[in-house]
């Protein structure tokens, strides 16, 4: 439901009656095909905000070329029509559709719901009011996400890097971190924003590939590059892109002369005054709640944080203080893509566990006729040209293509339709399919990306195999970027449809794999994240089998204390522990190892093995890897080992709260950051390590005021709302000092107790402390033993030895191999909120499985021709998905040849092999190398 | 009912549909897809937004 919000929700959980509030639209869904004549005739032209006010759009619009639903809306504040009606009204009489109404009227609605997922995202900081950055008066300082918009193709100068002001190139470009964020005197958010440094290198790294020679200066506070590979990104943006990072807070933005170059004052890490001039400067703007959301928030009396944002448990991340009321994304902290990803499904966790009861007790599946066998019909081809309003037909001249397409080999009725995807026109193909006997259709229309899956649809109600159908891009790759040459885009329409008939001429009936789904899971890791994906899993009524190598569960987290914000962990896990050692759904099996695993989605035999040596096979449609991390012990580093009072951080929290003499009666405390994290063998941040630093250091300074404690760091990475952590810490006396890698500080031992020595930046010489105590914050590493479990279930591990996901943005918990999934330390460092998180999507994601008693897999895979296939075995190094095995078979004279087998399951039908294979042993289904060459013959055939 | 259309809310109702139950997207705006399809490009893959 677009256009809607709430306004009210009554209830509770299991049962909320939630008012929903849908504006008009003005616009007709079911009749707009998104032609785009409304826009271009109507005469009101308004900032665009899809594209951060860089253009305009019309008071009639679409937000942008690839929306969903794809259909205009009329903004009605600016509307000339509906503000005075009788004047305008221009978009009603050029639709070809008839979908403007006016008339439209605002409709509320109440709707039953089990449970609430909040996931109202956040919106940009708006640096027009705060003034000292000249955004709003300056017209070369431009927002980040202005920047976006004019790197995009899509954006208001198609791509080009040019300056607002004159529209010259950019060739000198300054990013200023931090605004409106980790600054309470102008805006009030006294929290990090967590993306800003990430999206900053990579905007000044994108902005240098547009600009050759392009300079660019990113002026920052920390770092905070704390996610997967950011790191290394970050050094490469510095050392490759040719970044400059400078350490500075730019407080101001001056013009410089009168053609609108800008200076930046500031004072530079040598104390040093200096003063740049920039062609443009970008702000990097923070996140923050909408107001909007804030109202809301607070009538459905959710508590929010002092940032405004929904305030969880790091034990719940997902779910509000409201029961049945969950939450995920920006709303709950500021978080970038893959973090707010993870709680979209760990949010569906939540849901899922609340309502499993009601599973499937409102959805249907849809139902179609039986299907034709057409294997000894002829080709009977039915061709569709569509006019797609004016898009088409405006330049290419249909009726020729039509006239054509009849002469063509094979086809049997040509048809021409003001729009092929509507809905009448669907009816329309699937009585001609019945009447005239078609057995192959083509439509010559748009892209298969948008519409394939409804012309398949078209067939199936037809009775006829979906498989037996192909389209010619006629419009994107043709109309639209031929259209000043009519002539020629019409002999390529013809070209392309030719093509599409000789390509789909020797198409056959393909069929799904149907495969039974084993409704139980294996998590592997009895670690925070491992518990609480089984016990996510088990109250959603899916059994589990839970397999921990040590003769306990907890993993990591019985090190821990606390999370950051101050939730006891112990009393946590023994809850958890005892939970999963009680439940009906739960199988425990301690002490015991994976041996052997076979199988696929849906399908899995995994073999384990207990230290007795007993081995058990257990059967499982999905697995989740919860195999954690293990910390990293500095030998030789920092007198780590040789000097007394030097420890880790966890061993410092285990002392502490020991009550040893050493912390009881210590005076003053050093904590050195990033010891093993950030450097040439391990270059990733171990991102819990700051928080954890700033919390002890705060501990300490609470328990004895008159403490001397420091933090030696290279870049504090308190993101999001750790940031007060930071600041509480600095109220307290806690002092903060910058180190840089080549200059690490150095402890020494002598008489008078442990000397630290380190460079402090501010005073330009060597600083000593006497400490009584140095704690090192050491890295998190990956498990050795997930490299064995990588290989036992075909699953990839990055060079830091951590599993590797299907994708960094948009698929954080899968993995290429279908039916496993990833979460906790295994992945990456990560504190118990985003473990716990990640584990609950780990859940959610394989409860989308085990939820179904089987699975239909797509029909274009690859298939083994036996009488062409050797043996040659090129085809299984480049399979990305291991679908391929080499197998040995003895013939009736007991002969051994040898021939690959796909796994129909893990073929994803990329085509590698076939374009490998010198034999043509292998081919896929719809895109066989037989298809192919006729379609190729085809396109050069005149 | 899942209030919003961004990347968190879309992946919530799909996860969610594809389990089993009947959802609700509520979006404010017009078309889903919040703040990312503003983005030009992401981070590692350089992928499209879109």
């Amino acid at each position: 439901m677009t256009l809607s919000e709430v306004t009210g929700v009554s209830g509770s959980e299991g049962n909320f009656t939630v008012s929903v509030k849908e504006h008009p639209r003005y616009v007709d869904t079911s009749k707009c095909i998104a032609c785009g004549e409304c826009a271009a005739k109507c005469p009101k032209k308004v900032d665009d905000t899809y594209n951060a006010s860089t253009k305009k759009r019309k008071a009639i619009f679409v937000k942008y070329s690839q929306a969903v639903p794809l259909k205009y809306q009329i903004d009605a504040d600016e509307c000339i029509y509906l503000q005075k009606p009788g004047k305008c009204g221009f978009c009603a009489k050029v639709c070809p559709a008839g979908a403007i109404n006016f008339e439209d009227t605002e409709k509320h609605h109440e709707i039953n719901v089990g449970s609430i997922i909040l996931a109202p995202g956040f919106q940009a900081f708006d640096p027009k009011d705060a003034g000292i950055w000249g955004y709003g008066t300056l017209p070369n300082v431009i927002t980040s996400m202005q920047l976006e918009r004019y790197c995009s193709a899509t954006g208001p100068t198609e791509g080009h890097l040019i300056r607002p002001s004159d529209g010259k190139p950019a060739r000198k470009i300054a990013f200023l971190q931090c605004v409106g964020s980790r600054d309470e005197n102008k805006c009030g958010n006294g929290y990090c924003s967590s993306v800003c440094c990430m999206y900053a290198i990579k905007e000044a790294v994108i902005a240098k590939d547009h600009v050759p020679g392009l300079q660019t200066t990113i002026f920052f506070m920390d770092m905070r590059t704390h996610g997967k590979d950011f790191d290394r990104y970050y050094q490469r943006a510095k050392t490759e892109s040719g970044v400059r990072f400078m350490r500075c807070r730019v407080h101001g933005v001056e013009p410089h002369g009168t053609d609108g170059d800008l200076r930046l004052h500031y004072i530079n890490e040598e104390g040093r005054q200096v003063e740049e001039y920039y062609d443009m400067v970008v702000l990097s703007v923070g996140l923050q709640t909408p107001k909007p959301v804030v109202r809301l928030a607070k009538d459905l009396g959710i508590q929010l944080t002092s940032g405004n944002f929904a305030a969880t448990s790091n034990f719940m991340p997902v779910l509000t203080s409201k029961p049945g009321i969950f939450t995920c994304g920006a709303f709950a902290g500021p978080k970038d893509i893959p973090q707010s990803v993870i709680e979209g499904s760990a949010a569906a966790a939540g849901v899922g566990n609340l309502l499993a009861m009601s599973r499937h007790t409102l959805t249907r599946d849809k139902t179609f006729p039986a299907e034709r066998d057409i294997s000894c019909e002829e080709p009977k081809i039915g061709v569709f040209v569509c006019h797609c309003g004016s898009n088409i037909a405006g330049v290419v001249d249909v009726s020729s293509v039509a006239d054509y397409a009849a002469t063509l080999p094979g086809v049997a009725h040509v048809e021409r339709n003001l729009f092929t995807c509507s809905q009448d026109t669907q009816d329309l193909m699937v009585n001609l399919i019945k009447e005239k006997g078609l057995n192959r259709v083509v439509v010559a229309a748009c892209t298969p990306r948008t519409h394939e899956p409804l012309f398949r649809e078209t067939l199936k109600a037809a009775g006829i195999n979906e498989y037996l159908f192909e389209m010619a891009n006629i419009r994107n790759q043709n109309s639209w970027v031929h259209a000043k040459e009519p002539a020629k885009a019409t002999a390529k329409a013809k070209d392309l449809i030719r093509m599409a008939v000789a390509k789909v001429s020797p198409q056959f009936a393909l069929h799904q794999l149907s495969v039974p789904v084993t409704r139980s899971a294996l998590v592997i890791g009895g670690g925070l994240a491992g518990m609480t994906a089984a016990l996510n899993l088990a109250d959603q009524g899916f059994p589990v089998h839970l397999v921990e190598k040590s003769d306990q569960l907890g993993g990591f987290a019985r090190m821990l204390d606390h999370t950051w914000k101050g939730d006891e962990i112990k009393p946590q896990l023994a809850n958890m522990s005892a939970r999963i050692e009680n439940h009906y759904n739960i199988t425990l099996h301690l002490q015991s190892e994976i041996k052997e695993v076979e199988g696929f989605v849906g399908n899995f035999r995994t073999t384990i093995q207990n230290k007795a040596g007993d081995k058990t096979v257990i059967e499982h449609g999905a697995g989740i890897v919860a195999t954690g991390g293990r910390r990293y012990r500095p030998l030789k580093e920092y007198g780590y080992g040789d000097i007394k009072g030097v420890f880790t951080g966890i061993e410092f929290d285990t002392l502490r709260k020991a009550g040893d003499i050493n912390v009881r009666e210590g005076k003053t405390f050093v904590f050195i950051q990033c010891v093993g994290s950030r450097q040439k063998d391990r270059p990733y941040c171990s991102k819990v390590c700051c928080t954890h630093s700033v919390q002890s250091a705060i501990r300490l300074k609470k328990e004895d005021a008159t403490r001397k404690v420091y933090i030696l760091y290279r870049d504090i990475r308190t993101y999001g709302e750790r940031e007060l952590l930071y600041k509480e810490a600095r109220q307290l006396g806690v002092i903060f000092i910058n180190y840089e890698l080549h200059g690490k500080p150095l402890v020494k031992h002598d008489m008078a107790g442990i000397q630290v020595e380190v460079w402090d930046h501010v005073l330009h010489r060597p600083l000593f402390i006497s400490a009584d105590v140095v704690i090192l914050a050491e890295a998190i590493l990956a498990n050795q033993d997930g490299k064995k479990i990588a290989q036992l279930f075909k699953i990839p591990v990055d060079s830091d030895g951590f599993f590797q996901e299907a994708h960094a943005k948009l698929r954080p918990v899968d993995f290429v191999t279908d039916g496993m999934f990833v979460a906790g330390l295994a992945h990456y460092p990560k504190p118990v909120e985003e473990s716990i998180a990640q584990a609950m999507a780990a859940s959610a994601r394989a409860a989308t499985l085990l939820s179904k008693e089987s699975i239909t897999l797509e029909a274009i895979k690859a298939t083994v021709v036996e009488d062409n296939c050797d043996g040659c075995a090129l085809c299984l190094d480049v399979c990305p998905f291991s679908a391929i095995s080499l197998m040995e078979y003895t013939n009736n004279e007991g002969k051994i040849s040898r021939r690959i087998e796909i796994n129909k399951a893990q073929c994803k039908g990329c085509g590698l092999c076939q374009g490998t294979c010198p034999k043509r042993g292998v081919f896929v289904a719809g895109f066989s190398l037989d298809q192919i060459n006729k379609q190729v013959a085809a396109a050069l055939a005149v | 009912m899942v209030v919003g259309g961004g990347i968190a809310g879309m992946q919530s109702a799909l996860d969610l549909a594809n389990s089993g139950y009947y959802v609700y997207l509520l979006e404010r705006s017009g078309a889903i897809g919040g703040a990312m399809a503003q983005l030009d490009k992401t981070f590692p893959t350089n992928d499209c937004s879109m």
